[in-house]
């Protein structure tokens, strides 16, 4: 039933969790955030991917009514941030990215105490923290202080203070940064569970990976802006699924053997001319065949080959080195700016 | 526009502001969480159980011979005087345990809750009232092992003690707003024993005014300290109510009226 509810909710159009438009965010010199679009369907997972210091964190806050943007607007299911930043708060779970629970209380007493402020009679209260800390596998350590907690357990309770009001909007800002990959895999259950009860979440990480697991849509930020944005296999495919390194033996033959390249693998190429390598994605591995005969035939010689999975560099590199908005398959009609951008 | 989420929105009862009663349950909410976090770290209650005690002791012994002859004369003066600087010193805890509290990653999670935004510093502040209590009765105690007995009453003393605690709590406004915009909790520390010391010092808490220099008796007089000091020693030690009090609960209205909304203010602001 409850894909079924997605379904439709793709099928809406146009009925959205978040619309941000232009958010702008300075510290001093430092913009942090520089024209942020985001917009997020309701009852989809939407993932915000970036490097460290790419301005995530800064965006979530802005969303969540933690901080307020110097530029631009942000509605959450209709209501701006700005004006009606009460009713926002009833609509949004926050979790972030260090533990946001009392350090020298237990599990209990925080899930209470949060609950209490949400609005929950007393004896609520203490029957939705022992269900939560059910549902997270906490129970056994409900009444520790939380210094003795592992950092699994720590992000567990975070996210669990998140859904004590059901709210039908929650962040995750770096959800599973710093975890085992056994507590990884059971975050992201987690994650998942929540938007089959209909919820809308917006998640930041730097793990393609995780990104690609969990995210129906993503937008890959870079220097506080987004500079790309679409589905997984949309960004997937504008990478390819894996990457082909080559060095050339003589460096004065590189830049024909990116034309070699370009050509033959109808793909966009960048070169690191230090170590005098070309980098393009590999879509398609028979054509590597076609690409090192034309190699041959041009005389031009190889020092080294490699094959490399694709990474959130090469997300990088081949998003921000073209610089576009949008990522899909017309990669080609960037072409002629990428070239000039390079020269 | 069937969507489980949608109906999730729609089918809420959405609030636009807290309302008053909100509030209150909040701050009591918070205040809560401040008496939890006492009774999980009791040594943070060293303060309030040792300065009475030792500060009570030193003084009367130090002073009594000197300003009021012997030691059993002293007590009526020093016991509320001494009551008076324990109980406001105290109050700079609340602004420094805000810094460092403020500081956590919870304080994000308490701004993200539709709360009312006062919560987290008033429940703060009205957990304090606990240290002020603790400091009080201990005083008071000390007082009457080493032979204080006032002649108030009993019901005075409480009075006198109740008067004491709501001034202290008011006053721990001032120490809140330094440790919303302060950097760092020791700076908070700093500036509030600067400003504290020559307050509580420059007082009759410890010696009569009249032996002071004229200059000097001028601030004294004016000092509010002095004046809580002095309704202090009326009610604990006469049962009287007079100006003093007066002018003591018009000082900490004054002082919640200006520091209450400006360091709300400032705790927004500061994210």
């Amino acid at each position: 039933m409850d894909m079924i509810n997605r379904k439709e909710t793709e099928a809406a159009n146009g009925e959205w969790a978040i619309e941000a438009r232009g958010l702008v965010k300075n510290f001093g010199d430092n913009r942090a955030v520089d024209g942020v679009d985001l917009n997020v369907r309701a009852g989809t997972i939407y993932g915000v991917l970036g490097p460290n210091g790419a301005g995530k964190t800064t965006t979530i806050r802005m969303l969540a009514t933690l901080l307020k943007a110097d530029e631009g607007s942000t509605r959450i299911f209709g209501y701006d941030v700005v004006k009606d930043p009460h009713i926002v708060r009833q609509l949004i779970g926050v979790t972030g990215q260090y533990a946001s629970v009392d350090e020298s209380l237990s599990a209990t007493e925080n899930l209470v105490i949060f609950s209490r402020l949400l609005g929950l009679g007393r004896a609520e209260a203490r029957s939705k923290a022992a269900e939560l800390l059910e549902e997270f596998g906490l129970t056994e350590a409900a009444k520790r202080p939380l210094k003795n907690f592992s950092g699994g357990m720590r992000r567990r309770l975070d996210l669990a203070a998140s859904l004590i009001a059901q709210p039908p909007l929650i962040f995750l800002d770096e959800p599973t940064t710093g975890l085992d990959p056994r507590t990884r895999n059971q975050m992201w259950d987690t994650i998942r569970r929540l938007v089959k009860t209909g919820s809308t979440v917006l998640l930041t990480t730097q793990y393609l990976q995780e990104a690609d697991e969990l995210a129906d849509r993503i937008a890959v930020i870079d220097h506080g802006r987004v500079v790309a944005e679409g589905t997984v296999n949309e960004l997937k495919a504008s990478v390819g699924t894996s990457s082909l390194h080559l060095s050339i033996q003589n460096p004065r033959d590189i830049q024909d053997a990116r034309q070699t390249v370009e050509q033959v693998l109808k793909v966009q190429s960048s070169i690191s001319s230090e170590a005098g390598k070309i980098t393009a994605p590999m879509a398609d591995a028979d054509r590597v065949t076609d690409l090192l005969i034309a190699l041959r035939q041009k005389g031009i010689q190889l020092d080294e080959l490699s094959v490399q999975k694709p990474t959130l560099d090469e997300v990088f590199l081949t998003i921000t080195g073209q610089g576009i908005k949008k990522v899909d398959a017309t990669l080609s009609d960037e072409s002629d700016k990428v070239e000039e951008g390079r020269v | 526009m069937s969507s489980t989420s949608f109906k999730q929105v729609a089918g809420r009862q959405l609030r636009k502001k807290t309302s008053f009663k909100q509030s209150v349950n909040n701050s009591l909410t918070m205040a809560y969480r401040g008496v939890l976090k006492i009774r999980r770290t009791p040594e943070q209650l060293f303060d309030v159980t040792l300065q009475p005690i030792i500060f009570t002791l030193m003084f009367t012994y130090i002073f009594g011979g000197a300003i009021s002859g012997n030691v059993q004369n002293y007590l009526p003066v020093i016991i509320p005087g001494i009551l008076v600087q324990t109980v406001i010193t105290t109050s700079i805890v609340t602004g420094v345990q805000l810094r460092e509290d403020m500081d956590k990653g919870v304080f994000d999670r308490f701004k993200s809750l539709p709360i009312a935004r006062i919560a987290p510093l008033a429940g703060a502040l009205l957990a304090d009232t606990i240290r002020y209590t603790i400091a009080t009765v201990l005083t008071f105690a000390m007082g009457y092992i080493m032979g204080y007995r006032p002649e108030g009453g009993l019901g005075h003393v409480v009075l006198a003690a109740l008067l004491v605690i709501v001034c202290a709590w008011a006053i721990s406004w001032i120490f809140a707003f330094f440790g919303v915009i302060a950097r760092t909790a020791s700076s908070v520390q700093g500036i509030s024993m600067i400003v504290l010391f020559p307050l509580t010092f420059l007082s009759n808490a410890f010696v009569p005014a009249e032996t002071l220099p004229n200059w000097l008796q001028w601030f004294v007089k004016i000092n509010p300290i002095s004046h809580l000091v002095t309704a202090v020693r009326d009610l604990a030690n006469s049962g009287t109510v007079g100006w003093d009090l007066t002018a003591s609960l018009i000082g900490a209205a004054v002082i919640v009226a200006i520091f209450a909304p400006i360091t709300v203010r400032a705790y927004m602001r500061r994210t």
